[in-house]
């Protein structure tokens, strides 16, 4: 009890029975103690409502009849989802087989703020309207998959793809041992 | 001369304030919190800058774990038992009444059909034993059982509430790519190509330098 009550003083001189006074505060231990009650009982049986979500649009499946879209080399930009947070990006595409296409220098970075998202925004600041190809690798995380969509967001890219990683690229992750 | 008396104060504390907090408090949690219906598995989900909100209702949710699995749920009850019916009559498994309003009330499941029937008959408790066994919906191109799923859910869907669903991928943080990549293209393989990717909130940054 937070409260004691003090004894009103009694005897002396039988003088008027005077009306006790009562003290106009009232305990609220009680009403604390259930206030805390529904707060732990919200906070641990309830979730915030609706999450957050990210669109996301695939294209439409391919048919046989329609070609590939080509992507000219001087605009295109892949970035590889690594394992271990890595993003690996090249500018330019990756032809092994096409020995006129001099072979693309990869680089590696990270996904924080001065990681890939510095790199997006120099490219396009250089090259406007780049389109950037993304190929998670085996090993990367959904996470990173996030992020790096959130890039485009954040960085407003115009152009870019979900695709898978294709064997050249794997290899040259090997060849470059970043 | 007389000792002085301390003039004694009674040890009360003026709690008048901590219970206004604690009823904003409340307030505060009642109005911008749901229930957490109970998953039957949790994930982490990895955080974006994207504002906008799953819409909330007409709502397939594939859950991908960290450990590959892939578990399916829809939020309206009817849509649910449905879709259960009609992926148990491909599948030639059938449900009881009991089993189907049991599987209404089942937010997400990760199991073969061949194996739900058991699953639902289990007391509530047993069954988050269980929990973490489930093997996932089988989404491979010999079974795959996911794709009826949602088809159905779809189906459902539109002929009770007369509405289209969104599909939501809710992933953990630490799942891996080819999985979500997988479920993706049983479902773009059926034409559906627009998704939701359920992510928590994260502040946009300012140092995007233009």
């Amino acid at each position: 009890m937070a409260e004691i009550q003090q004894k009103a003083q009694s005897g002396g001189k039988g003088g008027k029975k005077r009306a006790k006074k009562m003290s106009t505060k009232i305990d609220m231990t009680p009403m604390v103690d259930l206030a805390f009650l529904l707060l732990t009982f919200f906070m641990l049986t309830t979730t915030f409502a609706k999450p957050n979500v990210m669109q996301l649009t695939m294209p439409v499946k391919k048919t046989d009849d329609v070609e590939d879209t080509k992507i000219k080399a001087s605009q295109a930009m892949t970035i590889l989802l690594g394992k271990d947070n890595k993003a690996y990006y090249y500018f330019g595409l990756n032809t092994p087989a096409d020995k006129t296409v001099p072979k693309p220098e990869m680089k590696v970075t990270n996904f924080s703020a001065n990681g890939i998202r510095q790199v997006l925004l120099t490219r396009q600041r250089q090259k406007p309207e780049p389109i950037i190809l993304i190929k998670p690798t085996e090993d990367a995380k959904y996470k990173n998959m996030v992020d790096i969509l959130d890039e485009m967001n954040i960085t407003n890219q115009k152009k870019y793809a979900l695709v898978k990683a294709p064997k050249e690229d794997l290899d040259l992750i090997k060849e470059s041992a970043l | 001369m007389p000792k002085v008396k301390p003039h004694r104060t009674s040890p009360s504390l003026d709690m008048t304030p901590m219970v206004d907090l604690a009823f904003l408090l409340v307030t505060f949690f009642m109005l911008t919190t749901k229930f957490a219906p109970e998953e039957s598995v949790v994930v982490d989900t990895p955080s974006s800058v994207s504002e906008l909100k799953l819409p909330e209702n007409n709502v397939i949710t594939l859950t991908v774990d960290k450990n590959k699995r892939v578990f399916f749920g829809v939020d309206a009850k009817q849509t649910k038992i449905q879709a259960l019916q009609r992926v148990g009559a491909k599948y030639g498994v059938n449900f009881t009444a009991a089993q189907a309003k049991e599987f209404g009330d089942l937010p997400n499941f990760g199991l073969p059909i061949s194996q739900l029937g058991s699953y639902l008959d289990m007391a509530k408790e047993d069954r988050k034993q269980v929990n973490d066994k489930q093997p996932g919906v089988p989404l491979d191109s010999l079974n795959n059982q996911l794709v009826d799923w949602v088809l159905e859910a779809r189906r459902a869907n539109q002929a009770i509430f007369h509405k289209p669903t969104y599909i939501a991928i809710k992933g953990d943080g630490n799942a891996d790519v080819p999985t979500v990549q997988k479920v993706i293209k049983v479902l773009q393989e059926k034409d559906i190509n627009r998704f939701n990717l359920i992510t928590d909130m994260e502040n946009k940054p300012v140092a995007a330098s233009r």
